[in-house]
Order: C-alpha cells, then structure tokens, then sequence
C-alpha cells in the first residue's frame, strides 16, 4: 500500500490518502475477514476433522473397499461423461459459431438450460425417460438394458449437468479466431479433416481445455443427479460423494471427512489448473 | 489453383458442404435434443398429463409450498448479502494491493470446483453441534446448522464466485478519469462510488446476482448436509423433490419440479434480455 502511494498518487492528480487509507485498510480487512469466515475457515475445520484422529485412520477410511470402490466408480463416469462432452461440445461449437440454420438460437439457449436445472430435477428427468417405466427406459428394459439404477444412467446424468462447459468455453474463442486461417488452408488445397486438426484445433485448445477441466471438476463432484439415479446400491452404485453423504447419515463420519478431503483436495490442483489455462486464454482473447 | 480457389472460398461457408457439414450439424443437434430437449419435454409432459387441476392439487399441497417458499427466502436472503459483500470483494480485489492477493483471487472460484456435498460436510465440520464453535452458538440460541442459516450460509458458500466474476471485469476495464474528476471536484469517496462507479457497476451485479438466485432455487447437495431435512421447517423446494421420488409420489415431485425450473430459467432469460437491450455481448451470442 506504501508502494503504491509513493509510486502513483503524486503524479497522477491530487489525492488526498490519508482520509482514504483507513477506509481503504477497513474494507480490505472486512472483505479478506468475509473470505476467511466463508472459504478458507469451513474447508480448515474439513481438514482438522479428517486428521484429528492422525494420518493412520485417514489412509485406512481411503484404502477401505467401499471408498475404493466409490472412488473408481466417480473416475469412471467421470471419463465417459467427459469424453461425450469434449467431442459433442467441440462439434456443437463449431455448428454454433459456422454454420447458420433454422433454430439456431433456440439450440443456443438449449445449451445453457443444464445450468439452470436443480441436479435433482435433472434426476428427475432422466428417470422419467430411462426408467424401467419410462419413455426410453420401457423398451431398454426389454431388450435387457438397464439404464437408471446402473452405471449408464448416472454417467448420463453427468454429462447432462456438465453438457454446457465445452461449449461455452470453445465458443468464444472459435468466433475470436475467425475463418481467416481457415480459408488459407482451404485455398492451399488441405481437406476440412487437415484444417480440422492442423488449424481450427490448435487455436482453440486453451478454451477446449479449461472447458474440460470445468467438466471434470464438476463431473467429480456431482452429487444431486446421481443420488436421484443411482438407487445407490451399496458397492454397485455408490460414487465417491454418494459415500461421503451415506457415511454422515450411517455414522461413518471418518469415512466421510477423508473422502471429502480426497475430493476437495482434487478440486484444489484443479482449480489451479483452471487458473493457469484462464490466463492462457485470456492472453490469446486480448493478442495485445 | 486457379481452379481451386473460388472453389476454396465457397468451401468456407457449412451450407455449400452439404456431405461433411450436414452431419456435423445433425449428429450435434440430435446429441443437444436427447441430452437435454427430450428430458424437459418428457418432464413438462408427465407433469401435466393428469390435468390442470390435478397440477394445481400438487401444488397447493402445504409441505410443497412451505419447501418452495422456503427455496425463494433463503434464496433472496443470500442474494442481498451477496451482492454487497460480492461487490466489496471484486472492489478490493481490482483497487487495493494487499499481500497475498493472486492467492485470494485463485481460492474465489473454490466453491464452482468443490463438490456441494464437501461444502455441507465442511460448514458441519465448522458449525454443527460436535464441534466447540458449533456447541457455543448452540447453547447461545445461535444455531446455524439444522437451521435456516445454516441453508443461507450454504447458498452463500455455492454461489460466491458469481458476483465477484461478473463485477471483477467491469472494475478492470473501467476508465478512472471520471472518478479522478469527481475527486478532483471535492466528492467524498462515498459520493463518488454512489454517484458515479455503482451506476456503472449496476449491471454486472444485477448479472452475478441473478445467476446466483437462479443457481440458489436448485442448490442440494450443500443444503442436504445442513438443513437437517425437517418438513415444514427446513426442507426446500429440491429436498421436497427428492423427497417425493423416494416415497413414491412422482407427480408431486414433477410439479414442484416445473414450478422451480420456470423461476430459474425465467430468471436467467429476464437476464438475457436485459444484457441484449443494455447492449452488453450476451455471451455466445
């Protein structure tokens, strides 16, 4: 604060620092004291509590059948849902941003609506549709595939509630780019494939990956839709956060904190990756 | 190449590509329409398949409308506080060098990366009844957790990025010239943020804080962990739903579905529309 008093109050216009530098030194503490109560306090309890016990416990809650289970269940789903979404996101972006046709902005809107649903109502949705009496579900169930209850019904639920990311993120960076580039490498006699991979790709793979990084993030830690889903059947259908929410109600809360500190622990490094790939295409947003 | 390149040149636009870009558009429109246009036909249908009057029945059910008024309070309550300590936060974060800052700004986006289930077991961690602060608040008559703060406290949690990304930017790309002037004239700090950067601010808060009412109506997972799901006195509109799916009574949980994704999805299009009118780039647009 020192700094900056010194290095730029005094040429740019008369300002008067010394009414202002309390106010300043109380809103800065208040909002950092807003922070802490809110964020970092909560996630520092989570912490206490799954160590309270020392390290021994904590690897022993990890390391027991059930979370390990829950863990491979929730890295599962989470690889389908992501995979379906990086390749459709990326597609429908394209569509999106080049092509024009009857609909568009409907199917614009259409793209959001995921953000605005309750994951429970998403639940809700997709039992309707896929459950043993339902729309789809009805004639699955004959031919002998069971979508709700199972792992294919909660990976569709994922990928319901991550489908905007890719999209959102792909988007405006793709129209950013422009066709410039693209109808160069047209005009020298390369495919749609080749321009496809050698250029649309490369310039939009900093949108593409903070779009998947959100995806993953969200898909690891996507609660509501799959409890609605899954029936969670212990063993079968449970995925790491269903654990986390059976292990406060069943009592086996050690269970529950250190799976909640795996989680939130990977949420972490993710989050710092979101940061790194947010600059990175920022700075390709604003060239200058 | 003389041949090729008004050849090239038409190549550009999807519609004189009729094999290739056809099915790109077919195969990404159909994934939208089964991902997310046939759940919400099917829900909508289902929901009024019994009739108008069956519909309202649902809906005047007391435990529903408790669990939806209960949503909407909680909600607006979040957003008041929200909106001002979102602001301060984007403020302090633009204006004020303090140490530790790119650490501050990294942790904001916390809650869009953490599982809502964690968030509820962390506030339990911090304020319910087996730890000291929890015991203390308790015996105090201050009880957060398996009570409607402790939903206030959770929504605040989810939805704190919202106000400070959508203010940050503002803030960022502002021009200080006038406030410089208005400084210069012998305005107070206050009557310079008043008259002058709020005006300006004004959309990106409205925009932040309807995000987070919108995403408040369909909160679970944190609220779950915290309310204590007690009917008729803190269990919201989304545990009603689920509720109802678990005893069996679907309509009922589908009514109450449509009514709480119309004000979400209302909320949001409100938005839109008034971003398009104030001439803001509605996003991917």
């Amino acid at each position: 604060m020192a700094v900056d008093v010194a290095t730029q109050a005094p040429p740019a216009v008369p300002r008067r620092p010394t009414p202002n530098a309390w106010g300043r030194r109380l809103l800065t503490a208040a909002v950092l004291g807003w922070f802490a109560l809110l964020i970092l306090v909560p996630t520092l309890a989570l912490v206490r509590g799954a160590f309270s016990g020392g390290l021994a416990p904590f690897w022993q809650a990890l390391s027991s059948p059930d979370a390990l289970r829950a863990f491979r269940l929730t890295i599962g789903i989470t690889l389908v849902a992501t995979a379906l979404n990086t390749v459709f996101g990326l597609a429908f972006a394209v569509v999106l941003v080049r092509h024009r046709f009857w609909g568009k902005t409907l199917a614009d809107g259409l793209v959001d609506l995921p953000f605005a649903v309750s994951p429970i109502i998403a639940g809700l949705m997709l039992v309707i549709l896929y459950g043993p009496q339902g729309w789809i579900g009805r004639w699955l169930e004959s031919a002998g595939v069971r979508v709700v209850y199972a792992w294919p019904g909660m990976a569709l639920a994922t990928a319901f509630v991550t489908l905007p990311f890719v999209v959102r993120e792909v988007v405006p960076v793709l129209r950013e780019f422009g066709v410039e580039q693209e109808e160069v490498s047209y005009t020298l006699g390369a495919g749609r494939w080749t321009t496809f991979w050698r250029v649309t790709l490369p310039s939009v793979r900093w949108g593409l990956a903070y779009g998947v990084t959100l995806t993953v993030a969200r898909s690891l830690g996507e609660f509501g839709a799959l409890l609605v889903v899954s029936g969670n059947i212990l063993g079968r259908t449970q995925t790491a956060t269903l654990y986390v929410h059976d292990g406060i109600e069943s009592f086996n809360t050690e269970g529950a904190y250190a799976a909640s500190v795996l989680l939130a622990g990977v949420s972490f490094v993710l989050l710092i990756g979101m940061e790194t790939l947010r600059k990175r295409v920022e700075a390709r947003e604003r060239p200058e | 190449m003389a041949v090729a390149e008004p050849k090239g040149r038409s190549l550009v636009r999807g519609a004189s590509r009729p094999a290739g870009g056809l099915l790109l558009r077919s195969a990404s429109l159909s994934y939208l329409g089964v991902m997310v246009l046939l759940p919400l036909v099917a829900l909508g249908y289902e929901s009024t398949l019994p009739g108008t009057a069956a519909f309202l029945k649902a809906l005047s059910d007391p435990f529903a409308r408790h669990a939806l008024w209960l949503t909407f309070v909680t909600a607006a309550a979040m957003v008041v506080i929200n909106a001002v300590t979102g602001t301060a936060t984007a403020w302090v974060l633009v204006r004020y060098p303090f140490p530790g800052k790119g650490f501050v700004n990294a942790l904001i986006d916390l809650p869009f990366a953490v599982p809502t289930v964690v968030t509820g077991l962390m506030l339990v961690a911090l304020y319910g009844p087996t730890s000291v602060l929890g015991a203390f608040l308790d015996r105090n008559g201050w009880g957060i957790i398996y009570q409607k703060p402790g939903i206030i406290l959770a929504l605040l949690f989810v939805t704190y990025p919202f106000v400070v990304r959508s203010v940050q930017p503002v803030l960022l790309e502002m021009d200080r010239a006038e406030e410089e002037a208005a400084v210069t004239l012998g305005a107070s700090p206050f009557t310079v943020f008043r008259r002058i950067t709020l005006p300006t601010l004004w959309p990106a808060i409205l925009t932040g804080t309807a995000l987070s009412f919108s995403r408040a109506l369909g909160e679970f997972g944190s609220v779950v962990m915290v309310a204590g799901n007690r009917p008729l006195e803190t269990k919201t509109g989304p545990m009603y739903i689920f509720g109802e799916i678990e005893s069996g009574n679907r309509h009922g949980a589908m009514v109450v579905s449509v009514v709480l994704l119309a004000c979400s999805l209302g909320v949001l299009v409100v938005l839109n529309r008034l971003q398009r009118r104030g001439g803001e780039p509605g996003h991917g647009r």
